[in-house]
């Protein structure tokens, strides 16, 4: 806090230099006569008017100078003064790889990261270096700057000096990276920090030049790769990771048809027999030696190019003594191989001419059938991961912000807190905030999957990446990077996606052991064929053994559990159901019992005005707009009601004189000299009104679960004026549809008896627990976990936390913004009740999906490797070839990616 | 039986003794990390394959970086997955790509690749 707050008109007597006003940021000269010394620093300003503000709220302009910002300053000597804001500090410790990264760079004086503030601070000589290779170091050590590449149209430039001379004058600016125009798509790639100049002042230089801009791919945040940026290629930036991936799809395309190729002719002089060769091709014949050579050497570059793969992959297992998929492909093809080389070249050491046969066919099949298996996986793959994709291609990119009077895009990494953003008919909406001018209606079903158009006046909450449908309108950011909605479902769903359901656990248990167990298995296969086989005894040994190695398919298994549960999670995302891991997902299909909290879960949680009876001759809009004029100095939650519900049908309202309150009773006012009364039965007595026949209509009213009160105006009976929360649309609907799949449904709240009842029975629940008090809610959760039921709990996640933790599995009904409900194992965007249901479903399918997956992996294994084996031989003869083999591993995973991805098709049945 | 069975007997059980106990029962090699200046353990995480070293040591309660650099294009390693803390990092091939954990509890922590076949510990003491 402040310790010392002294100021002086007379300034110290020091060297003069230069420094800046906190306040107006002007430069000053310092010593100056206006300063205040704070914390042992001193403060100094242009006049006496910047130092008054600054006496006021130091803390203010201090936070303001330390705020991430970008600069960059030239010294007199050279050199230059760098502030880079960084993205994705986590801790301290990535403070030091970053300043090892900078230093490494020549000419660097001082490389300073400030983990509070996000900035690197670098004094570097110009010259040695540039701003360009720094970013490219923060790069190198894993993380990202605010750096933004601008795409933009340029129009007017006749020949390659008008290149040179934009670029020229681009690249001098302070904040502009590099600049690269191409005279040829007439455009210009500029990549600048954002802050240090902003998007308005680099169309100004073109156009100060005498060229137009024009607006054409907007801005991307920045995402392209080193070697592109070597390139200087002029492309859209995209996903690295999906450009390596398509990369290696692409290799592994080429692998196959290299080794697919050349298996035909391979297989067609491996079995002369079948295809009638004439004598010269038969075994034994010296022609055949020599086409063998050949398929000897050619098996070379398909071993160790087209299979490159499984050598390096089984090769660094070994090193970690762990085996793998690709241990068992490099076995046993080299094991054919080697077995073909020794019966080519040295048929004389078999004792038998008969088992100097060769297998070069088993390499050339099997590598162009794994490799083409796994490059159909990486595609299939790249579908079942759509979904978090989708959800990142959601964010909009830029915002119309007014800033200083002035409507700016900028790029919405630079949207700030409270920024007013405006958006007109068919924008997406930046970032989360509040509507505060005009109105319109939102399509939200990217975020909450409802399909209707949600309707949004001032006041309401206003989500990111929604699309804005009708009207133009102003807001007010509230939430902005990370914190948005978007940005937390995306967490959620990442962090889901790599949870681990329950079920994997065995199966881990059992992947851990299953390879070396494969290579056993191979091992004791080959000896007991050899030992106890039929002769050639050789020959089977070794097909055998090859035929094991090669049919076992560890990466089904691996697979067959976090690929459906990725596809699930993603799935429940677009539906507006946040999964929060694999555990909740497998629980929530165990369920028999759904406790749902009664207000804001059944019921909307906002009572309104649902009735208005009159009699004695009064008009209903009278009636409300005296109740309403009365209620209006009220801050009762019912007065609320009664007072939206005048203003819902635009009634005009009055001031109010006398205002009473009557705890326990009501409230009596005077409303333009009339005198009203409003309030419960024991009000009405009190002042001895009559009421007739409203008290019965009363009781009625009361039952329905409606809170009613009577209203007396100058004295004489007006009417009843009904408030009750209003029950959500579907939840009768989707109450009935749990019920119908089985599930018991039970109703808890804190209201009593008869009004809990009453909505009870309208929404068709038989079980309510009334009057439980709100720190009771979790214990009553427990009676029902005892009665040896697996609970969910639906509540607002707010009050209702402990009992959502206790239960098996929490549900939290989202509220606009606010998604990721810490106690919630699943969220529902959607208020709507349907999310439950659709929430069990969806796990249901999920876990069938799972199951079909194992079912699968152990099929192809556990029955795959017996008869691998040899089994089966002794009964019925029959004996894998390994070219089978091949084609059934490699399409193993295929076959558990493309089950997970008929999960995307899942459709809830509402 | 004929000398060339017993042979082929012996040395396929031998064969297996050895597979198991060099994939199941050996020692595996732990590398101890020690802390830096600033209270940071970290360390380098080479992804071919496998991941080398796969078994590292590091003290509770100390902020852990673990610095992955995957050196193959294969979709194999493409993710690391720390389930126990329901962390996923995609590994984009030749880069440095930092994962960040503080571990509180003493105890083993497995990571593996996206489906299971490539994995490593955490001991945490």
């Amino acid at each position: 806090m402040l310790n010392e707050v002294k100021s002086s008109p007379l300034g110290d007597k020091t060297v003069p230099t230069g420094t800046h006003d906190p306040v107006c940021g002007m430069e000053v000269k310092s010593p100056s006569k206006y300063y205040i010394d704070m914390d042992g620093k001193k403060y100094e300003f242009c006049s006496d008017n910047c130092q008054d503000k600054f006496a006021l709220d130091p803390y203010k302009y201090i936070k303001k100078m330390n705020k991430a910002e970008p600069s960059n300053r030239t010294t007199s000597y050279g050199i230059e003064k760098l502030s880079l804001p960084v993205v994705g500090l986590h801790c301290t410790s990535c403070v030091n790889t970053i300043e090892k990264e900078i230093k490494r760079l020549p000419g660097i004086k001082v490389a300073h990261v400030n983990y509070a503030t996000e900035t690197a601070l670098v004094e570097f000589k110009s010259g040695e270096t540039n701003t360009e290779e720094i970013i490219g170091a923060i790069k190198k050590a894993g993380y990202k700057t605010g750096q933004s590449t601008l795409k933009i149209g340029i129009r007017g430039m006749h020949c390659g000096s008008c290149v040179s001379k934009i670029e020229k004058e681009l690249k001098q600016k302070s904040g502009v990276i590099s600049a690269s125009v191409d005279l040829g798509t007439e455009s210009a790639i500029i990549k600048y920090i954002p802050g240090l100049i902003q998007l308005d002042n680099l169309k100004k230089v073109i156009e100060k030049l005498g060229y137009e801009t024009y607006p054409i791919a907007g801005l991307k945040q920045e995402k392209e790769t080193i070697e592109k940026e070597a390139k200087g290629k002029v492309e859209e930036p995209v996903d690295e990771n999906q450009a390596a991936r398509e990369k290696e799809y692409k290799t592994l395309m080429h692998k196959f048809i290299f080794a697919a190729i050349l298996a035909l002719p391979v297989i067609f002089f491996s079995y002369p027999t079948v295809w009638g060769l004439p004598e010269q091709f038969q075994m034994g014949s010296p022609v055949l030696r020599y086409i063998w050579m050949a398929m000897g050497i050619l098996a070379l570059p398909v071993m160790f190019w087209a299979g490159s793969q499984f050598y390096t992959g089984a090769l660094a297992a070994f090193k970690n003594r762990s085996a793998n998929m690709h241990t068992l492909i490099a076995t046993g093809i080299s094991a054919a191989w080697i077995y073909s080389m020794i019966a080519t070249y040295f048929p004389q050491i078999f004792p038998v001419a008969g088992l100097a046969d060769q297998f070069f066919d088993v390499i050339f099949v099997v590598v162009a059938l794994v490799v083409l298996g796994m490059a159909l996986e990486i595609r299939a793959k790249g579908k079942s991961s759509e979904a978090i994709k989708k959800l990142i291609g959601l964010q909009a990119k830029t915002a119309r912000v007014l800033r200083d009077g002035n409507e700016i895009d900028l790029p919405i990494e630079e949207v700030v807190l409270d920024d007013l953003i405006i958006v007109r008919p068919g924008e997406k909406i930046p970032v989360d905030g509040i509507l505060v001018d005009g109105s319109s209606s939102l399509d939200e079903s990217m975020i909450t999957g409802e399909s209707i158009p949600v309707e949004k006046r001032e006041g309401d909450e206003v989500i990111g990446a929604t699309i804005n449908k009708t009207g133009s309108f102003k807001f007010k950011a509230t939430k902005v990077g990370k914190d948005t909605a978007l940005a937390q479902i995306i967490q959620m769903v990442e962090q889901a996606q790599s949870s681990k359901a329950p079920i994997q656990k065995i199966v881990d248990k059992v992947s851990g052991y299953f390879v070396p167990a494969v290579i056993i298995t191979a091992i004791l296969s080959f000896v007991i064929w050899y030992v106890f086989g039929p002769a050639p005894q050789l020959i089977y040994a070794l097909i055998v053994f090859v035929t094991v190695l090669v049919i076992a398919c560890p990466c089904a298994l691996g697979l067959a559990t976090p690929i459906s549960l990725m596809v699930g999670v993603g799935k429940g995302a677009e539906n507006g159901i946040l999964i929060r891991s694999g555990e909740a997902l497998e629980t929530a299909q165990k369920l028999n019992t759904i406790i749902l909290d009664k207000t804001g879960t059944i019921t909307e949680g906002k009572p309104s005005l649902t009735d208005i009876i009159t009699s004695n001759g009064f008009k209903e809009d009278d009636v409300l707009i005296l109740s309403a004029s009365v209620e209006k100095s009220s801050e009762h939650p019912l007065a609320e009601a009664i007072v939206n519900g005048a203003k819902n049908k635009s009634l005009e309202l009055f001031d109010a004189q006398n205002f009473n309150a009557l705890p326990g009773h009501g409230v009596e006012a005077n409303i333009n000299g009339r005198k009203v009364l409003l309030g419960n039965l024991k009000m009405m007595k009190k002042f001895s009104i009559e009421l007739g026949n409203l008290e019965e209509k009363s009781t009625k009213l009361a039952d329905d679960g409606k809170t009613p009160m009577f209203i007396a105006i100058d004295n004489k009976a007006a009417g009843i004026i009904a408030v009750a929360d209003t029950i959500k649309p579907d939840s009768k609907e989707a109450i009935a549809l749990l019920k119908k799949m089985g599930l018991e449904v039970v109703m808890i709240t804190g209201d009593n008896t008869r009004t809990a009842n009453a909505i009870g029975k309208q929404v068709g629940i038989d079980r309510v627990l009334a009057e439980v008090l709100p720190e009771d809610k979790a214990f009553n959760v427990q009676k029902l976990q005892n009665e040896g039921k697996v609970v969910a709990m639906v509540g607002d996640g707010i009050n209702d936390a402990p009992a959502l933790a206790q239960a098996d599995i929490g549900l939290a009904i989202g509220t606009g913004t606010d998604v990721a409900i810490e106690a919630s194992d699943i969220t529902l965007i959607k208020g709507s009740l349907k999310g439950v249901v659709l929430a069990i479903q969806l796990s249901k399918a999920t876990m069938k999906n799972i199951k079909e997956n194992l079912a699968g992996a152990f099929f192809y294994n556990g029955l795959g490797i017996p008869i691998a084996a040899g089994l089966l031989y002794p009964f019925f003869g029959i004996l894998l070839s390994p070219l089978i083999a091949g084609a059934a591993m490699a399409f193993s995973s295929v076959t558990v990616v493309t089950n997970a991805n008929r999960l995307r098709r899942f459709k809830p049945k509402l | 039986m004929t000398p060339d069975q017993i042979f082929v007997i012996i040395g396929g059980l031998a064969l297996s003794a050895w597979v198991a106990w060099y994939f199941w029962f050996s020692e595996k090699k732990a590398v101890k990390i020690q802390t830096a200046e600033g209270g940071i353990q970290e360390a380098v995480i080479k992804v071919k394959g496998g991941y080398t070293p796969d078994v590292l040591i590091f003290e509770a309660g100390k902020p852990i970086k673990l610095n992955f650099i995957r050196e193959e294009t294969a979709a194999c390693t493409e993710e690391v997955v720390f389930s126990d803390f329901n962390m996923r990092a995609t590994l984009t091939p030749y880069k440095t790509i930092p994962v960040e954990l503080k571990i509180d509890i003493p105890g083993e922590y497995g990571f593996q690749c996206g489906m299971g076949m490539v994995k490593g510990k955490l001991i945490v003491q």
